[in-house]
């Protein structure tokens, strides 16, 4: 089984954010990178699929060459091999283009299953892996917590509100990972010297013969900002016989929320 | 020549969900300003628990065919595109949703436009462009984006545009529609779903949310937060670490790796308040935090707070509230 993960490189949660002068986008310096924490699930799945069926997990990144340190992580893992496009265009690409560019990618390699994690921490937007599995003519399951593949198949849960929906569909499909999915491996000491000899190929965008049509942008930011504060609040101390009638009294006639 | 807004209504055992009336309003205040009208597409042809020219319709399209009986991102997918190719609506709208999450942009990808996923605000500029603004990395930034291709699309965030109470004298007419599907498209489809136990209320959907962290202590005392949900008519919520420790389900987890949560109210019992939980809760409209510690994060955004016992405090609350609204 050919197994396609699409791995994202992104600021950590912990990440305190700060806009950058442009005033559109955030401010990089000091900021950690980290694979995204869904699709370390993703990764996770693919390794535990190869171990039960057999196959070759590729991951594909898209982006700067910074990149390549999270497809060494996922390399360290398990992953067998990894592709990046190169272009620092697609650091900042909305959706559609990300997603036409790692389309193009994903077919050539012609997988029998493509992983994304359910969105990027980030740009938060999920919406790549639905460009990829139009473009390619696929299925798609997403926010999806637990999954069976067979060799032509799939059955998957995915989180809806307050249910979990089961879709069946055939392979190759697109799936894209949800906590609870599993739980991600460490990558070993062995693994990360395994990982030293592993191939990266770096493709220029250029390369995937994309036209000028696929690489327009849809969607321009105009502007970054961060929320807008709050004042500080009433903080309450005494015995809880004379603060909890007073919060319920600021809820009702503040508030009115009760 | 594209005009008027499209908007996709989601329907849930039956019943048209709240957050599809509130992007049908949010495309209603949008269309006033246009001078255009707004088609709301659902799929089946059932009688609607809602009435959708209240909250603003112009015209209701009712989409039906065999393939659609359970839902397919394929087939709902061509049924919207099939939909958006008759009528060239200018924008296409739809709840931040589960389905509209997962359905939407694959509409977008198959027009190939673009599209602003879950949106906190929409407007319009230079008259009829359409602009965003969207929380990114979990809320810790707002980010104001422009849709540059027609259709414009984008999907709102549940509980944030207010559904209002419309207006019972608009009326709209209804159509039929049978998209052409192929069963040969259609590669995955639902076949089942099955009701979580023990969340009640969706916590991204719910008006009031009371979460309880790593100072519950233990699974056995998170009935006593779900006692005060239970009497303010809110939704359970927790933090990663209640999580992590295997307390609560991870479908109540509140954060930058949980759901993201905008009620009117939330109260945050024995949560310190990391920043990777703020991020999740942090645009509620009124925070209330109660810890027994008084350098706990969670104060610096709380617009009411308790220092105290929360093993007594939530207790009391709870009855206060009770007793407060049998008054």
């Amino acid at each position: 089984m050919k197994i396609v993960v699409c791995v994202k490189f992104v600021p950590d949660t912990a990440t305190k954010i700060k806009i950058a002068a442009s005033g559109k986008e955030i401010d990089l310096a000091d900021v950690a990178f980290v694979v995204n924490p869904y699709d370390e699930y993703a990764v996770e799945e693919a390794l535990k699929i190869k171990e039960k069926l057999g196959g070759e997990i590729v991951v594909v990144g898209a982006g700067s060459e910074q990149a390549t340190a999270g497809l060494r992580t996922c390399l360290a893992m398990g992953a067998d091999s990894a592709i990046l496009v190169s272009d620092p265009s697609l650091e900042k690409a909305d959706s559609y283009v990300l997603g036409t560019a790692l389309a193009r990618v994903c077919r050539n390699l012609n997988p029998d299953l493509i992983f994304f994690g359910k969105h990027a921490i980030g740009v938060d937007n999920g919406q790549v892996p639905s460009v990829v599995a139009e473009q390619l003519d696929l299925p798609q399951a997403t926010v999806v917590t637990k999954l069976d593949i067979q060799d032509k198949s799939f059955r998957a849960e995915r989180d809806i509100e307050g249910a979990h929906e089961i879709v069946e569909g055939s392979l190759p499909a697109v799936i894209t990972a949800q906590k609870g999915l599993n739980i991600p491996r460490y990558a070993s000491l062995k693994g990360i010297m395994a990982a030293k000899k592993k191939q990266i190929a770096i493709q220029a965008l250029s390369s995937l013969g994309l036209s000028a049509e696929d690489v327009k942008p849809r969607v321009s930011v105009e502007q970054m900002t961060l929320p807008p504060s709050r004042p500080p609040g009433k903080i309450l101390k005494g015995d809880v016989s004379e603060v909890v009638p007073q919060l319920v009294k600021l809820l009702h006639e503040e508030a009115k929320i009760i | 020549m594209s005009q008027g807004i499209l908007v996709f209504i989601e329907e849930r055992e039956g019943k048209v969900k709240k957050t599809s009336l509130e992007a049908l309003s949010a495309a209603r205040k949008l269309a006033d300003t246009l001078m255009e009208p707004v088609v709301a597409l659902r799929v089946g042809t059932g009688s609607l628990s809602a009435n959708l020219a209240q909250y603003g319709a112009d015209k209701i399209v009712n989409a039906q065919h065999e393939l659609l009986k359970t839902y397919s991102t394929e087939g709902y997918c061509a049924t919207v595109v099939q939909v958006a190719q008759k009528i060239q609506p200018r924008f296409i709208l739809g709840s931040a949703s589960a389905m509209g999450r997962d359905l939407l942009p694959r509409v977008a990808a198959r027009l190939g436009v673009g599209l602003a996923q879950d949106c906190i605000e929409a407007h319009l500029v230079e008259g009829q462009q359409l602009e965003c603004v969207r929380p990114v990395f979990a809320g810790k930034a707002y980010s104001r984006v422009r849709l540059l291709m027609a259709p414009a699309m984008a999907t709102l965030r549940p509980n944030v545009f207010a559904a209002g109470v419309g207006d019972t004298a608009r009326s709209a007419e209804t159509e039929p529609f049978t998209p052409e599907l192929n069963p040969a498209q259609i590669h995955a489809s639902v076949k089942e779903i099955r009701v979580s136990a023990g969340l009640k209320i969706e916590l991204t959907e719910a008006n009031i949310v009371v979460s309880g962290g790593r100072g519950m202590k233990g699974p056995e005392n998170f009935p006593i937060v779900e006692a005060l949900a239970d009497a303010l008519g809110g939704a359970m919520g927790a933090s990663r670490a209640a999580v992590d420790a295997g307390w609560i389900d991870h479908q109540h987890q509140v954060g930058q790796t949980g759901k993201t949560v905008s009620p009117t109210l939330y109260i945050a019992c024995g949560i310190s308040g990391a920043i990777q939980h703020l991020a999740g809760m942090s645009s509620s409209k009124y925070i209330v935090a109660i810890n027994k510690d008084p350098e706990a994060p969670i104060f610096n955004v709380a617009d009411y707070g308790i220092v105290g016992d929360l093993f007594a405090v939530l207790p009391a609350l709870t009855d206060a509230v009770k007793k407060l609204k049998s008054s």
